[in-house]
């Protein structure tokens, strides 16, 4: 068994099952903890990465699948952390606790990379997996635009 | 000495306890060996209450307040101001809050402010239990007092170094400046100087005018942990990471009680990475926070402990609440609320006033369990060796935390360090540290640290839920449509079920939330509790029994004013009555009132800031506008927590019955406001928990288990779900008014002002929650 992994731009050949869900890869193995466990059924959007610059579950993704593929992660998504969207999240002050908000930033990051100047409903469509149960969806819209616009 | 305090944090800007660092790195202290450390210890005088200060409940708590600057602040020779976070953040923002009010009255900048989170330690810095919405509350004072004592003694030491009266020196923003010849010091300059330095007497400390803060009350300071929540480095416990610790999740009972037989863990142990299996103790109903018990399988990664706790076989002896059923439980509230219970509140004669009523309407609302389901499910590390523990966990009580791993343990508390990451949530959930015992007992018996992680299906079958409950009410009306008597039924498990089984009776911390300290302007008022028995751990969860009243008293009143043909707005601040005090003794409040653990004399009952946010509110909705087809406006307003709240709801019904909410405008009156920044972000998240609450969230049991695990069949407030745009207007107010909580009260109002507005769209009353499961159609 072995999984060579492309995380962040750095290889890694990893000793792992190939079906062990990505999410803890990252998180147990590779000690890359800016990406959450929120549920481990796909439904809440806090484990976001980007496999190829596509959003993606990493809770559910098998990490065989992913072998050879670019894994982008929270940590890896701009060198400096200052990608439009993380910076609008600033901006914004779009955290209360915080948790659920790097999965947020690289579902925002990838709409906006496939689709720069997307509607209101298309920030709703995209976002909509993405649980906040603080309840910061207002400031999450609203960054989104801002990172799309620059209003 | 501050340096011991915080002789364990990492060299992060965020968090004392950092992922992927070792031990060695771990210890290094934050504060430098150089540093500034105030040594004399101060102690407040005796004759220390001067006029400034008003009395909180925080004096009263255990451990109460600590004015003494030695504990929260440290001078780098390099003039980096440490200040100590010692209550919990968990999205409420007092990590930020409460130290911004330290740096403003010590004339500190902020950008050259490092933030430092304080472990677990009430002896050494007062209360630190974050609950009830009291951190700003209580400790605005002392922090205050801590910041304006160091700006004091910072002038103090630079008109010693010049020879000149310390009546020439003033502190600016992070220098001590002498007025006569514009010469400066920076605050690292006058670190040194400092340390042989008194604190100064109360009566010494002068606080800054108000018209010169520069952080408090401005809403400019953005949260301290921002940056690194938006890079990934934000660590919760979740993410602590400790050289040598194991992963482990652990297979909890069915049902609360239940007990396993036997088991076989041959299976688990087979799988890759699975290291151990280790039993832990069960526990029922009244146990406190002691784990449900169950198998922790202990693996080199979370999969592997997760694939091995699949693999288990467990027998279990369900136990006595095998026969929790929620309908069934439903029907059994209902009857009792439809019979006399103990009289908590009897204010002139209600019998008399029904006996002479010209009407009288009832009405029944129920609200089901709710499980907290905070984003970062329940999660602790621990480090159990050689009779000492260590423990990093996202707490909202880390002293009481502390105190439970020791007795758990048998050790001394002085031998247990409770490390406080972040929380991702918080909701009352982590006030219960049943997860960091399981933690502990699992990291004693395998010698290593371990953390314990909760999946989402955990969390949701082996909380501590809200209560469920049952609110009845019964109005009696004259001829001339006043309301002249007012009875009032709730029915609901109580929290102190989890510390007594046999407690059956809601106590005074419940019966205060918005039961016995009705305002309403009624002559004739019975408030009344049926006992029912708990099946479930019943726990706090943010608004507590605030919930269930808001939602019934708030509807009942917008059913009232429909059956009397008058407005909900207008008759609302019929029954709030003129402005007055709420005297417990005449309203017949049978034990002491509970006011939030305040005196009424700081925090009185004000009906005249009652009434004042409710006309904020429907003036900014535009009470009474023409609105679209399908379109209703709600209104309801509630005081928990010492704060005033009401909020204004439109809501938008499609011809599905589907709702949308296209804006809400909620008034808060919280006496003086420090950050109103983050009360607009709490309002705001208020409004989305308020919703999924009276939407969606609906936890229900069958044969003692609960029938939900997960987001797809307990679903929570969404972006497409979420209100367009909340409006938060927050009632201005000088310092003296004492600032009152902010975490909480803005959820109650939430659910029936959304309720009264879906009946105004669609002539549909809903008096069970959730709204989910009515047909929402237009009659």
């Amino acid at each position: 068994m072995g999984v060579r992994l492309i995380v962040n731009g750095h290889e890694h050949d990893l000793d792992v099952p190939p079906e062990m869900p990505l999410l803890w890869v990252l998180r147990d193995v590779l000690g890359l903890t800016g990406t959450k466990y929120g549920c481990g059924i796909a439904a809440c959007g806090a484990c976001t990465v980007h496999v190829d610059g596509r959003a993606e579950r990493s809770c559910v993704l098998e990490v065989g699948s992913v072998a050879g593929k670019r894994v982008t992660t929270i940590e890896g998504l701009d060198p400096a952390g200052e990608h439009p969207v993380q910076r609008a999240w600033r901006e914004m002050n779009v955290p209360q606790c915080g948790f659920c908000q790097t999965g947020q930033i690289m579902q925002a990051a990838a709409l906006l990379a496939e689709n720069p100047k997307p509607s209101d409903e298309d920030i709703v469509q995209a976002l909509d997996g993405n649980i906040c149960r603080c309840g910061c969806y207002e400031r999450i819209h609203a960054a989104v635009r801002l990172a799309a616009t620059g209003v | 000495m501050l340096s011991a305090i915080l002789a364990r944090n990492g060299h992060s800007r965020s968090l004392p306890l950092l992922a992927n660092v070792s031990r060695r790195d771990l210890l290094r202290g934050t504060v430098s060996a150089g540093a500034f450390v105030l040594a004399a210890r101060f102690l407040p005088p005796e004759a220390a209450q001067a006029a400034t200060f008003y009395r909180v409940g925080g004096e009263d708590m255990p451990n109460g307040l600590v004015y003494d600057p030695h504990v929260f602040v440290a001078i780098e020779p390099d003039g980096t101001v440490v200040i100590v976070a010692h209550r919990s953040e968990m999205g409420q923002g007092a990590r930020t809050s409460l130290p911004m009010v330290v740096a403003d009255e010590l004339e500190a900048d902020w950008s050259r402010v490092r933030i430092v989170q304080a472990p677990g330690d009430e002896p050494r810095y007062g209360n630190q239990d974050t609950d009830g919405s009291r951190s700003m509350r209580h400790h605005i004072q002392s922090m205050r007092h801590i910041g304006a004592s160091v700006r004091h003694m910072l002038e103090q030491a630079a008109a010693q170094r010049w020879q000149v009266p310390k009546s020439e020196v003033r502190a600016e923003l992070h220098k001590v400046v002498h007025r006569p010849t514009g010469r400066s010091l920076d605050y690292g300059e006058l670190a040194q100087d400092l340390k042989a330095m008194p604190a100064p007497s109360r009566e010494e400390v002068q606080w800054k005018d108000p018209k010169d803060f520069r952080y408090i009350g401005t809403g400019k300071i953005a949260i301290y942990d921002l940056r690194d929540i938006t890079v990934g480095k934000a660590i919760y416990a979740h993410d602590v990471r400790v050289p040598g610790m194991k992963f482990a999740v652990v297979a909890r009972p069915p049902v609360v009680g239940a007990r396993i037989r036997s088991y076989d863990a041959s299976r688990a142990l087979a799988v890759p990475g699975v290291e151990r299996v280790v039993e832990i103790p069960g526990s029922d109903i009244g146990a406190k926070f002691a784990p449900l018990g169950g198998l922790a399988v202990v693996a080199s990664n979370t999969w592997a402990a997760l694939k091995g706790r699949e693999a288990l076989a467990i027998d279990w002896d369900r136990g006595p609440h095998a026969v929790y059923d929620s309908a069934e439980y439903e029907k059994r509230m209902r009857e009792l609320a439809r019979k006399p219970g103990k009289v908590v509140r009897d204010q002139g004669n209600i019998e008399e006033a029904f006996a002479r009523a010209a009407k009288v309407f009832a009405a029944e609302y129920y609200v089901p369990h709710h499980a907290h389901v905070t984003m970062e499910t329940p999660a602790a590390v621990a480090d159990v060796r050689d009779g000492r523990a260590e423990i990093w966990a996202s707490v909202q009580s880390p002293w009481g935390t502390r105190q439970d791993v020791a007795k758990l343990l048998g050790v001394s508390a002085d031998d247990v360090t409770v490390h406080v990451t972040l929380l991702g949530g918080g909701f009352g959930r982590k006030s219960k540290c049943d997860y960091v015992l399981e933690a502990a007992l699992v990291s004693r018996e395998i010698g290593a640290p371990v953390q314990v992680l909760w999946t989402r299906e955990d969390d949701i079958r082996h909380g501590f839920y809200h209560t469920v409950s049952l609110e009845r009410l019964e109005a009696a009306i004259d001829s001339d449509g006043r309301v002249i008597g007012w009875r009032h039924r709730s029915v609901a498990p109580t929290i102190l079920s989890t510390f007594d089984a046999s407690a059956q009776h809601q106590f005074d911390i419940e019966l205060g939330m918005g039961l016995v300290d009705n305002p309403f302007d009624i002559p004739n008022m019975r408030m009344e509790n049926p006992p029912i028995e708990a099946h479930v751990r019943i726990g706090w969860f943010r608004s507590v029994s605030n919930i269930p009243r808001a939602f019934a008293i708030q509807s009942f009143v917008a059913e009232l004013a429909h059956e009397l043909g008058k407005d909900p707005k207008d008759f609302l601040l019929e029954l709030i009555g003129p402005p007055r005090h709420i005297d417990p003794v005449a309203a017949g409040i049978q034990d002491k009132l509970w006011n939030y653990g305040e005196s009424l004399d700081v925090y009185p009952i004000d009906t005249g800031r009652l009434a004042h946010v409710v006309r904020v509110a429907a003036e900014a909705i535009g009470w009474g506008r023409k609105l679209p087809p399908g379109h209703g406006l709600g209104i309801a307003v509630h005081r928990s927590f010492v704060t005033y709240v009401a909020t204004a709801v439109e809501v938008a019904v499609d011809e599905k019955g589907r709702i949308s909410i296209p804006v809400v405008h909620t008034a808060i009156d919280c006496g003086f406001c420090a950050n109103p920044e983050r009360v607009k972000s709490q309002i705001e998240g208020a409004a989305v928990q308020g919703l999924t609450l009276a939407l969606y969230g609906n936890l229900t049991f069958a044969n003692g288990e609960a029938q939900q695990s997960n987001y797809h069949d307990y679903p929570v407030a969404r972006l497409s779900d979420a209100p367009k745009v909340v409006h938060t207007h927050i009632v201005p107010h000088p310092f003296e008014v004492p600032a009152s909580g902010v975490g909480e009260p803005g959820v109650p109002p939430f659910a029936p002002a959304l309720a009264n507005a879906v009946f105004a769209a669609t002539g549909k009353r809903i008096r069970d929650l959730p709204l989910a499961k009515h047909d929402l159609r237009r009659i």
